[in-house]
């Protein structure tokens, strides 16, 4: 159950609450994801993943297997057609799993060693099965720690960013918190999985795929396979959850490799358990917090490392370090991520990468602050409140993050708190609350929009952009209508297809803010022109739109999404049951354009953060160097008996300086969720937490806390 | 996809027959278990016999004042039925706290019997698992075993019985009534189980070729003052890391009559005998509860990630006895 004050009456105005456009289509089951589409001819691939974590692959032993019921070929490193990995695409230097089947090393338990086509899903996957893969078999090494032998900086921006004596001024720091915060292999768990069907036709490349960026998609299929841009089209009309794991993935190029083989159309649809392995997931993190301050709480040193893990073959760096640069005041601040390559698959972007975990690990830390100068949690953040970008120096676009824990604090009765802990009773229940600070960067990315007038009076958008579920191609409905001011009803949004042009991905929260301005950018001169009257010709009249320059003409700020968390729990010490009774996120998220959709993201962020509190966490077996118990079952993430009030609202937040004023809200949602459920459970039993998840286990062991140190 | 038989019998010989004449043969009743193993290759068998057809849905009062419930009775039905929520609140209880609406709507209570452990070693055919491939060996022990055994495992495996309801039924004496081509048998629940040992692939002592056909539950007057309470790692739709199946029969500040049964914490679920031996004529305390449970308790094996379990089966014992004392003194 959810609430919101600020939804108001479903109209068809920018700011006011309108349906999903397409939301008769998903929930008839008339909408059609990239597993359903149908196509003449389809065959169906099916991954065999390894079983051992490091080594080479000594045979496929493929002969028995081509004489089986329907089989059509077994694609492996002996005879895949070869492609090009070199190159560098829209993030870098691709993840070299891109170059799929081109070689015998294998780097981690899952990594793809054959496709087996077949007529039907069910023979490739009896084939698959029954395909006998030999390794020669090495060490492997799976064990994260922070302090693990192999850790190092990354080079790169952001890696390491100082400012001011960190040792002088913690030296002089009345008040020092210095505290060690870990959280787990994390999962996207997408409800639909990852799924692509590729064709030839009339020599062009075409591939249904379920992604964050179908132009994205193209481009890198086009390099990997030496192909024209323009002969590959990929569309991705409807999208079940991608959450950071739906980029370029091995589905997509098996597909293509399988249908160029066999010349005819080839789907591949991944399983829940191999989605463990080949779509990424958040890297378990381990960090390290010093906080420095005086009497009264001002921050003299803010010291926040962060360590993650990568693979062998590819660096991703999980950055939870950066999470306080915009927040805090300090004279000195320090914040290093550091990184360590194991023979696990490459981690990836995942809600609110960095900021997610980070958030937990500083905000905890801040809470503990708060309780050694006897302060006020959200008075000691006032304290710290920065007139500037407290390490890049730079203005603020917009900045209320104090105006979210006012209204929070009003409307969660926060002024009513007692600060002591564990002094709250309700039967087995022990009863505690907790705040926390969210905040997420702005991000803008160029796109280019078409906007046709069509002669039957109504509006067509043709954009590149993807809705991952967010309500997107809703919101893109409503500015465009308000651009050309006319009724929601009188346009059609048309998404997911990489002909209509370059745009911004789906991530980094910047889908809407991005796609919204080349939209409203064309939508605006359209109605332009049609003011000067006239006809409308059988094709329409069209308008594009770049914002590429207006993008790169942008001043430099420091941009971002602000937010307070709060939450109220339940703990049974006796058992180790937590439970979430209450939580409230208020946000300051610029402007806001369609209200029913967005309380969904940010309650569904909420959502996030509470199950990255309690639930989540992917367990790895050393041995093997797996998971163990990689599917929805072993893989815990909240149900909704876990799932109490849950309210989402916002606070004016604009930025008159910005030509866009939409921020996006796909992220910040989870971003302190997880560190409001760990600091009320310390408010409700007197144990800090600072392990992730807080499960019962933990909570049992944790006992009663130690005189003047809660540690848990 | 492995192909196999499918027959729906619609008569107890029949399915005796078939069962008799394939080894590889298993019964499908609500399938919410056997299926999804089926899918993933941890159960393969050659044969499936449909048995929600049978004549065994009803739940029927005994001579004695018990309750016969048949094989194919759904869980739902059992749970909401008014003489086992009047006379064994324990078992409707337990069996609300397993699954969700629509598993308990298909699940049947002989298929409950026969689920298999959730260890997540031997759902996972990648791995070894002395369960499902004898001799394969039993990395949970090693590995990751936060929700392992502490009562009756062995060095062979340590994977604990996933049933809810079947804790209560062990704190109820149970009988489970079956036929056979040899005709009919029974045995009591303690004895259905057999012990981990060197051989965790062998779970229940049912003959071959066996059709379960009733859970049999004797009168007990104890247990209309009874309670199920389970521990999981979210609200709902989560296996028990550990559970509590009690009745308790207070008079004049002593215990007259105790049940005790325990779940998540061994290969099948746990009626704690000694526990109850402790209890029985002492005084209903929180003292002599948690005395009880250190009883139970002692013979506790733990590995380095599950020893939280004796602290909260402890905690679990003196908080459900505790409630039920405060209830009797009403």
């Amino acid at each position: 159950m959810s609430t919101t004050t600020t939804a108001g009456p479903v109209t068809g105005t920018v700011g006011a609450s309108y349906t999903r456009v397409e939301g008769l289509e998903k929930v008839t089951g008339a909408a059609r994801y990239a597993g359903d589409v149908p196509a003449a001819e389809l065959a169906h691939g099916w991954l065999v993943l390894s079983t051992v974590a490091r080594g080479r692959i000594r045979s496929v032993e493929s002969d028995p297997v081509r004489g089986m019921p329907g089989v059509l070929a077994v694609l492996h490193h002996g005879n895949a057609p070869r492609v090009d990995g070199n190159y560098i695409g829209m993030l870098g230097r691709p993840d070299p799993i891109v170059e799929v089947f081109q070689h015998d090393r294998v780097p981690f338990v899952g990594w793809p060693v054959a496709l087996v086509v077949a007529e039907t899903t069910e023979q490739a996957r009896e084939a698959a099965e029954a395909l006998v893969v030999r390794y020669d078999e090495e060490p492997h090494d799976v064990a994260f720690s922070a302090g693990h032998a192999g850790i190092y900086t990354p080079d790169g921006d952001g890696m390491l960013v100082e400012k001011g004596d960190l040792a002088a001024e913690l030296a002089a720091s009345v008040h020092v918190v210095d505290a060690e915060y870990t959280t787990p292999e994390e999962h996207h768990g997408t409800m639909e999985p990852h799924a692509a069907m590729a064709r030839w036709d009339g020599g062009r490349l075409e591939v249904v795929d379920s992604n964050q960026g179908s132009m994205w998609v193209a481009q890198e299929l086009a390099k990997l396979f030496s192909l024209d841009p323009a002969s590959v089209r990929v569309r991705s009309e409807h999208i079940g959850g991608a959450f950071g794991s739906k980029g370029v993935r091995v589905h997509q190029i098996l597909a293509v490799m399988a249908a160029t083989v066999l010349d005819r159309p080839v789907r591949v649809v991944m399983t829940r358990r191999q989605m463990f392995s080949l779509v990424g997931y958040r890297s378990p993190t381990a960090q390290r917090v010093r906080l420095g301050a005086d009497a009264d709480g001002r921050l003299r040193a803010l010291d926040h490392q962060a360590h993650s893990l990568t693979s062998t073959v590819h660096e991703f760096v999980e950055a939870s370090a950066g999470f306080g640069r915009p927040m805090y005041a300090a004279d000195a601040h320090r914040s290093v991520n550091r990184v360590v390559r194991l023979d696990v698959p490459t981690p990836t972007f995942m809600r609110a990468p960095g900021e997610a975990p980070g958030s937990f690990a500083l905000e905890s830390a801040l809470d503990e602050l708060a309780e050694r100068c006897g302060m006020d949690p959200i008075a000691l953040r006032a304290r710290n409140e920065p007139d500037v970008g407290p390490v890049s120096g730079l203005p603020f676009g917009s900045r209320n993050l104090l105006a979210c824990f006012d209204e929070g604090a009003r409307r969660f009765g926060w002024a009513d708190r007692d600060p002591r802990p564990g002094v709250r009773r309700e039967g087995r229940w022990l009863l505690g609350t907790g705040t926390a600070a969210a905040t997420f960067p702005v991000i803008v990315a160029p796109s280019t929009a078409a906007v046709t007038a069509e002669a039957d009076g109504t509006f067509t958008v043709r954009i590149g952009a993807s809705d991952v579920g967010t309500g997107a191609r809703t919101a893109l409905t409503l500015l465009a209508a308000e651009a050309l001011d006319v009724a929601g009803e009188r346009v059609h949004v048309r998404i997911g297809d990489s002909d209509f042009g370059p745009a911004a991905i789906s991530g980094g929260s910047m889908g809407t803010r991005s796609w919204g301005w080349a939209v409203t950018a064309a939508g605006r001169d359209l109605r332009e022109q049609l003011a000067l009257g006239g006809d409308i010709p059988p094709q329409g009249i069209t308008v594009r739109s770049d914002t590429s320059a207006a993008v790169g003409s942008l001043t430099q700020k420091e941009r971002h999404s602000f937010g307070a968390q709060f939450a109220e729990v339940a703990v049974d010490v006796t058992t180790g049951e937590v439970r979430v009774r209450r939580m409230l996120g208020v946000f300051a998220a610029g402007r806001i354009v369609n209200p029913l959709t967005a309380r969904s993201q940010f309650v569904g962020g909420m959502i996030w953060g509470l199950s990255m509190a309690l639930h989540e966490e992917a367990i790895r077996d050393q041995a093997t160097g797996g998971h163990v118990g990689a599917d929805l079952a072993g893989y815990h993430f909240a149900a909704n008996a876990d799932v109490p009030l849950i309210e989402a609202d916002w606070v004016d937040d604009p930025d008159a300086d910005d030509p866009v004023g939409i921020k996006g809200i796909g992220e910040i949602g989870i971003v302190g969720a997880a560190a409001a459920v760990a600091n009320a459970v310390w408010h409700a039993t007197g144990v800090r937490h600072r392990h992730l998840p807080i499960r019962p286990d933990r909570v049992l062991s944790a006992g009663a806390p130690a005189e003047g140190d809660g540690d848990a | 996809m492995k192909e196999f038989g499918y027959e729906r019998v619609f008569d107890v010989p029949a399915a005796v027959a078939l069962l008799d004449a394939d080894p590889d043969a298993r019964c499908l009743g609500g399938g919410t278990n056997l299926v999804d193993l089926m899918k993933t290759g941890v159960e393969r068998p050659a044969r499936l016999v449909d048995v929600r057809e049978l004549p065994l849905g009803e739940i029927e009062l005994t001579p004695d004042g018990g309750l016969r419930i048949g094989a194919t009775v759904t869980n739902s039905d059992l749970a909401a039925h008014p003489d086992v929520r009047r006379r064994y609140p324990m078992l409707a209880q337990a069996v609300l706290a397993g699954a969700s609406g629509q598993l308990r709507n298909m699940a049947t209570v002989g298929g409950n019997l026969l689920q298999r452990t959730r260890c997540g070693y031997f759902t996972d055919l990648a791995k070894p698992c002395n369960k499902r491939t004898p001799g394969s060996g039993c990395p949970a022990i090693e590995g990751e075993h936060h929700n392992a055994a502490i009562l009756g495992a062995s060095a062979h495996c340590v994977a604990v019985h996933p049933s809810d309801m079947g804790v209560a039924l062990a704190a109820l004496d149970a009988v489970v009534a079956y036929e056979t081509a040899d005709g009919p048998g029974e045995l009591a629940l303690a004895e259905f189980y057999v012990p981990v040992g060197e051989t965790p692939h062998v779970e229940t002592a049912l003959p071959p070729g066996a059709l379960i056909t009733a859970v049999i539950l004797p009168p007990a007057p104890v247990a209309a003052l009874s309670r199920y309470r389970k521990v999981r790692e979210r609200a709902s739709y989560a296996f028990a890391i550990g559970s509590v199946a009690a009745a308790l029969d207070v008079r004049d500040g002593a215990v007259h009559e105790v049940r005790l049964a325990f779940g998540a914490v061994a290969s099948r679920p746990w009626r704690a005998r000694e526990a109850e031996r402790v209890l029985t004529g002492g005084p209903a305390t929180a003292e002599a509860f948690a005395a009880a449970a250190d009883a139970e308790l002692a013979a506790a094996e733990t590995l380095p990630h599950n020893g939280y379990k004796v602290t909260l089966m402890r905690n679990l014992v003196v908080a459900v006895l505790t409630e039920l004392a405060e209830e009797a003194a009403r």
